[in-house]
């Protein structure tokens, strides 16, 4: 039963060995999703190319049904799994931060690093950029812990918020992702740009 | 690939990575210590004076024996397989023709310094707060998406010199 790390208690190099795995699966499935290429990523935000909201969206609801199904056979004990924490002003805020850089840049820190995987020069200078922007907070940080810590709402989930039940959130977020998809398909015609998208 | 079939192969990599080692996938965080790792190496006084650094230094070993360090150094691997496989492995600049190479650097840098500086304020990145946090159903996950993405399309107006 997993997850595996915890209730089996694994040695820290094995976690680590598990880490390393998972990156080389997340690494290939970014490339091969094409989010390499600034310019398709960036297409999301114009109309031309929107594989980001095909591909972000497929996976969440794989993996939100995939472990919905493991803890439902009592194969995952999704207690155990790490719920990020809401920390309303933080997270709105870097949010709205991390939009400006994604736009600026043309890569979100993944999409980055898949992208100097391959030898973007573009995304090696958007990963230094990175690292100057994890310094800046790091010396920052005493000036901005109150919004970093103001305002927190422990490991909220959304179907308990809306006050629905899980399956009934799922099923709603499959019905407005296949919307989206939909969507998407008329801005890839409305919005296209074939000199662009012949290039990437 | 196609979209979905991508997106499918990504859910399952985050799906495993939940039934392994309990957590999702991120990408930001590895910058970050690989960041901490630099200044611990450049001015250790510096980084065990300051509360924000000595936290990554007490138990005595290298920031870089983490998690997401190492699932970072996987996925350059990952990246570069599948380049391999398909062809593209090769250095150049992209950029829209209508723009210089400068000035495509320049943004890509500035885009890196906002985007790492948000992901560490809101604790996570596109990969970490919004992908992992919407597959285990948390309000942070789906407020980091639509803040990500809404700010995005904000401020493509301002930016769309640099892409159309």
């Amino acid at each position: 039963m997993g997850p595996l790390s915890i209730l089996s208690e694994f040695p820290e190099w094995l976690n680590l060995l598990i880490a390393l795995f998972i990156g080389v699966g997340f690494g290939f499935a970014l490339e091969q999703a094409g989010f390499s290429s600034s310019r398709r990523l960036a297409g999301m935000f114009y109309g031309y190319d929107t594989t980001v909201l095909k591909v972000f969206f497929t996976a969440a609801i794989v993996a939100l049904v995939g472990s919905q199904l493991l803890s439902f056979f009592g194969l995952l004990n999704l207690k155990l799994v790490y719920v990020n924490p809401y920390y309303i002003n933080a997270t709105i805020i870097g949010g709205v931060i991390m939009g400006a850089g994604f736009i600026m840049g043309g890569y979100c820190p993944g999409t980055g690093i898949s992208a100097f995987s391959i030898g973007k020069i573009d995304a090696m200078i958007f990963l230094l950029g990175g690292l100057a922007g994890a310094f800046l907070f790091a010396e920052t940080f005493p000036y901005i812990q109150t919004i970093f810590l103001g305002n927190y709402k422990g490991e909220m989930r959304i179907d308990e918020w809306m006050g629905v039940s899980t399956g009934v959130f799922t099923f709603i977020l499959i019905v407005a992702a296949v919307f989206l998809f939909w969507l998407a398909e008329l801005a890839e015609k409305r919005f296209s740009r074939p000199e662009i998208t012949s290039e990437i | 690939m196609n979209p979905y079939v991508a997106g499918t192969l990504l859910g399952l990599v985050l799906l495993s990575a939940m039934f392994l080692s309990g957590r999702g996938l991120g990408a930001s965080g590895g910058i970050k210590y690989a960041m901490v790792a630099i200044v611990g190496a450049v001015d250790k006084d510096h980084a065990m004076e300051s509360t924000y650094y000595s936290k990554y230094f007490e138990n005595g070993e290298s920031p870089l024996k983490n998690w997401l360090a190492l699932e970072v150094f996987g996925m350059v691997l990952g990246g570069f397989i599948s380049g391999a496989i398909s062809h593209r492995l090769k250095f150049k600049v992209e950029k829209s023709p209508k723009i210089t190479n400068r000035k495509r650097l320049l943004f890509a840098f500035l885009g890196g310094v906002f985007f790492v500086y948000g992901a560490q304020l809101a604790r996570g990145c596109t990969s970490g707060a919004a992908l992992s946090g919407m597959a285990v159903l948390s309000v942070a996950g789906f407020v980091t998406m639509v803040a990500i993405f809404g700010s995005a399309y904000l401020f493509a107006w301002f930016f769309r010199s640099l892409w159309i």
